[in-house]
């Protein structure tokens, strides 16, 4: 942060226009400053009265405002309220962004002015990437790049799923970022290499839940592979080995459940997945999500064999769970090596019956 | 553990930790480093690490509603909100500020207060939902005839129109973008406010189901990923529309006890790291849920409210009478998250000298005071007999100073002023 005393020319970060774009996301504000006059002083201004902020003679939560940042906000006030359209308020807009990119009605009325100007889009992708250099984080800045892609089309598409990728070189669970992806996919196209993509993704981090939310929209949206019932066998073999690689990957467990979310019935007959969970139980190392996506097939109507319920019974030999049945044992055991959840297992527990129920009501249907 | 055991162990422990075991280690160490501080001194030592510090928290929100350098230029569009924060957490902590400063905020907010309806983030910035939202929970949490009368609910209602999204949803502001916040937070102060009808509810119910995912919870828009403040806002929201029963609730349970983490605290993604604010979205959500369980435990025992025929009610009617005999009606049922543990999160990770935080390391905030404390209030909360009586024995961690007061957490409003406010706007005109 930095004062400005009157007269004094304030001063402006710039970024540097000629970084390499891998560089961009790292870079930081503090870059060379250059010096730009206040509003107040400059000619092009001459005819407009700022409009103040009108907070009353006693706000609360007052901002401390720097004296650019007032004067750029009353100007832009000033304009706005008269609804100027204009090649300076095109300009005006940006420097208030620069200053709050939280600013949604700077945004919007950049938008109604670029519709009236018919300015040019390939402009705003430079805007949003400065910003998004400082943070992304940032619902304006997404929606704005969404609004601007929508109005360009199919030529914006490369350059989205580019940007995106950019953004996941520094944080691959980006969430704005990668709705933002979504939705071009879906309403732009591009969805040739993203099964690819995510492939690439979760091998170099396979805990990456975002990589297997992207990969679950692909299989049941991507408008060629046929939805999940054409992708479901290759897709379970995928997860099953992702399973046996890292047991206690949580992400991997609920994509392997999130595939038979409306096929009841291949889930409790396929025998690929009883075999995962005894494998995983008989290798004793993380036996907590194998446990729970058994409970999941017992409660679907799943009979499990002996191999199994011995496998149950010898993660927690000492257990007591003589004379309950193969389910109410499993929620015992999650029960003690659980704790967090101990409450959760003692309700399933307690409602086995009616899962039950539900479960084989659900299998009749489909 | 064998080590001899089976290829899967092998080939997990040839391969370099990935970024998320990376971070998620270096957190772990963190916080159970501040653990064993607390498990190595006696147990009267450990009250008074393990104490709310009043007025320390006191004094940060109250600094903030006078002052707020120019870092935060950044929030100059979310105003409203900072009030929230700041107010709510005054009142979880069963505090208040003079009564000048009130009318200041009531003076404040009515210049937000769009003509045509709705609240900007600041005074002459178009309405916004979610600025409403923190606008209208403001005042009442405020509370009082100037404060409640200060809301024009039928220029609102005007604006909740205005922003009905063809998807069903609603856009957050004109030209703005839609997702499940904009739900919730349109929804929210439409229930609130006794404005709710009809053409307001007619798809949101679509629009919040289309968006759980494979995984359980609920994500921002469909596609996305199942996240611990849209599941809040999508759960809260369904409640609300009483069409709750249009989720998979199996589901959504399942995934949300899974994201309370070893460290206590919950995270707000899968394979994510812990945040303090989540404490609130998820730890509400579960509030919620364990809500909908005794309800379901209560009916199935036919121990329903006899003072309330719902039988002939059709789906989808608005109805803030049975979401309100929900809140009512407790829980003789356990919570489903560990309430010890996150108490412990909040206390000990979260707290700092005024305020709270995301995790160590991190910096306080208004927004993480806010949510810590909602989250440390519903985990109090989680084992007593009814929504306003006090916590059951052993329910509360750390010295009986700690207690805060109890939440509606379906808007997450103060129980006694959201009492007050159901009161006023039932007796306010139709529109």
């Amino acid at each position: 942060m930095f004062r400005i005393r009157s007269k004094v020319k304030y001063k402006k970060t710039n970024k540097r226009r000629d970084s390499p774009p891998s560089a961009e996301i790292e870079m930081d504000s503090d870059e060379d400053v250059s010096t730009v006059l206040p509003l107040s002083q400059r000619p092009e201004w001459s005819d407009i009265t700022p409009v103040p902020q009108n907070d009353g003679p006693n706000p609360v939560v007052p901002i401390a405002y720097s004296e650019q940042f007032a004067e750029t906000m009353s100007y832009f006030r000033a304009v706005y309220l008269a609804d100027e359209r204009s090649v300076r308020t095109l300009l005006l807009t940006a420097e208030a962004i620069h200053l709050n990119a939280g600013n949604y009605t700077v945004w919007q009325f950049r938008r109604v002015i670029i519709e009236a100007l018919n300015a040019d889009l390939h402009d705003e992708f430079d805007l949003v990437e400065q910003l998004a250099s400082k943070n992304s984080k940032n619902y304006q800045l997404w929606h704005h790049r969404r609004w601007v892609a929508e109005k360009l089309g199919t030529e914006a598409v490369s350059r989205e799923l580019e940007f995106t990728k950019k953004i996941f070189l520094n944080d691959a669970k980006h969430y704005h970022a990668w709705s933002h992806r979504q939705w071009v996919l879906l309403n732009l196209g591009g969805w040739e290499d993203e099964l690819a993509y995510c492939n690439e993704l979760l091998e170099v981090d396979i805990f990456n839940n975002s990589a297997w939310n992207q990969r679950y929209f692909v299989i049941t949206r991507h408008p060629k592979l046929g939805g999940i019932e054409a992708t479901l066998d290759s897709e379970v073999d995928y997860t099953i080995k992702a399973i046996l690689t890292k047991p206690e990957n949580e992400s991997s467990w609920r994509y392997l459940r999130g595939l038979y979310k409306n096929n009841m019935q291949s889930f409790v007959t396929n025998p690929k997945i009883p075999t995962l969970c005894l494998d995983v139980l008989t290798s004793k190392v993380y036996p907590v999500f194998a446990l729970s996506l058994l409970l999941d097939l017992i409660s679907n109507g799943f009979e499990p064999n002996q191999d199994l319920k011995n496998a149950v019974e010898a993660v927690v030999p000492e257990s007591n769970s003589q004379g309950l049945d193969i389910a109410a044992t499993i929620c015992t055991v999650l029960e003690i090596i659980d704790r967090m959840r101990v409450n959760y297992w003692g309700w399933r527990k307690n409602n086995l019956r009616s899962q039950v129920a539900e479960g084989v009501a659900n299998l009749s249907i489909h | 553990m064998e080590s001899s055991s089976s290829a899967a162990a092998a080939v997990a422990a040839e391969r370099e930790p990935t970024v998320s075991q990376k971070e998620q280690w270096a957190l772990e160490s963190q916080v159970f480093h501040i653990y064993q501080l607390l498990y190595n001194i006696p147990p009267n030592s450990q009250a008074a690490m393990l104490e709310l510090q009043r007025d320390s928290h006191m004094e940060y929100l109250v600094k903030g509603l006078l002052h707020l350098g120019p870092s935060f230029s950044v929030l100059d569009a979310n105003r409203p909100w900072i009030c929230y924060w700041i107010f709510h957490s005054i009142a979880l902590l069963g505090e208040s500020v003079d009564i000048a400063l009130e009318n200041n905020t009531i003076d404040f907010l009515s210049r937000c207060q769009d003509q045509h309806g709705g609240y900007g983030g600041g005074p002459g910035q178009m309405p916004h939902l979610a600025t409403t939202y923190a606008a209208v929970n403001t005042l009442i949490t405020i509370g009082g005839q100037n404060s409640l009368a200060s809301i024009n609910r039928a220029k609102i209602y005007s604006f909740l129109r205005r922003m009905k999204h063809t998807s069903g949803g609603f856009s957050m502001h004109e030209g703005g973008e839609v997702d499940v916040r904009a739900c919730y937070t349109a929804i929210s102060v439409a229930s609130v406010l006794n404005i709710l009808d009809e053409e307001l509810v007619q798809g949101v119910g679509n629009y919040i189901v289309s968006c759980q995912t494979y995984e359980g919870g609920i994500a921002g828009e469909p596609g996305s990923e199942a996240h611990g403040g849209y599941t809040f806002c999508g759960l809260a929201t369904m409640i609300i529309i009483n069409e709750v029963n249009r989720l998979n609730l199996a589901s959504l349970t399942d995934w949300l006890v899974f994201r309370q983490g070893v460290e206590g605290g919950f995270q707000g993604r899968t394979n994510k790291l812990v945040d303090g604010c989540y404490s609130f979205w998820q730890g509400g959500a579960a509030a919620l849920i364990q809500r909908l369980h005794a309800a379901a435990a209560g009916s199935a025992s036919s121990e329903v409210s006899d003072d309330e025929d719902s039988s002939d009610r059709e789906e989808g009617q608005p109805s803030d009478d049975e979401s309100s005999i929900l809140i009512r009606r407790h829980t003789e049922t356990e919570p489903l998250f560990q309430s010890q543990a996150l108490q412990q999160y909040i206390l000990l990770c979260s707290q700092v000298e005024g305020g709270f935080r995301d995790k160590p390391g991190k910096n306080r905030d208004h927004y993480h005071t806010c949510y810590c404390l909602s989250g440390l209030s519903v985990a109090q909360y989680s084992r007593s007999k009814d929504a306003d009586s006090a916590p059951l024995p052993g329910s509360l961690l750390g010295p009986y100073s700690n207690l805060v007061e109890p939440v509606n957490p379906l808007y997450n409003i103060v129980l006694d002023q959201y009492d007050e406010a159901r009161d006023f706007f039932s007796k306010a005109p139709a529109l």
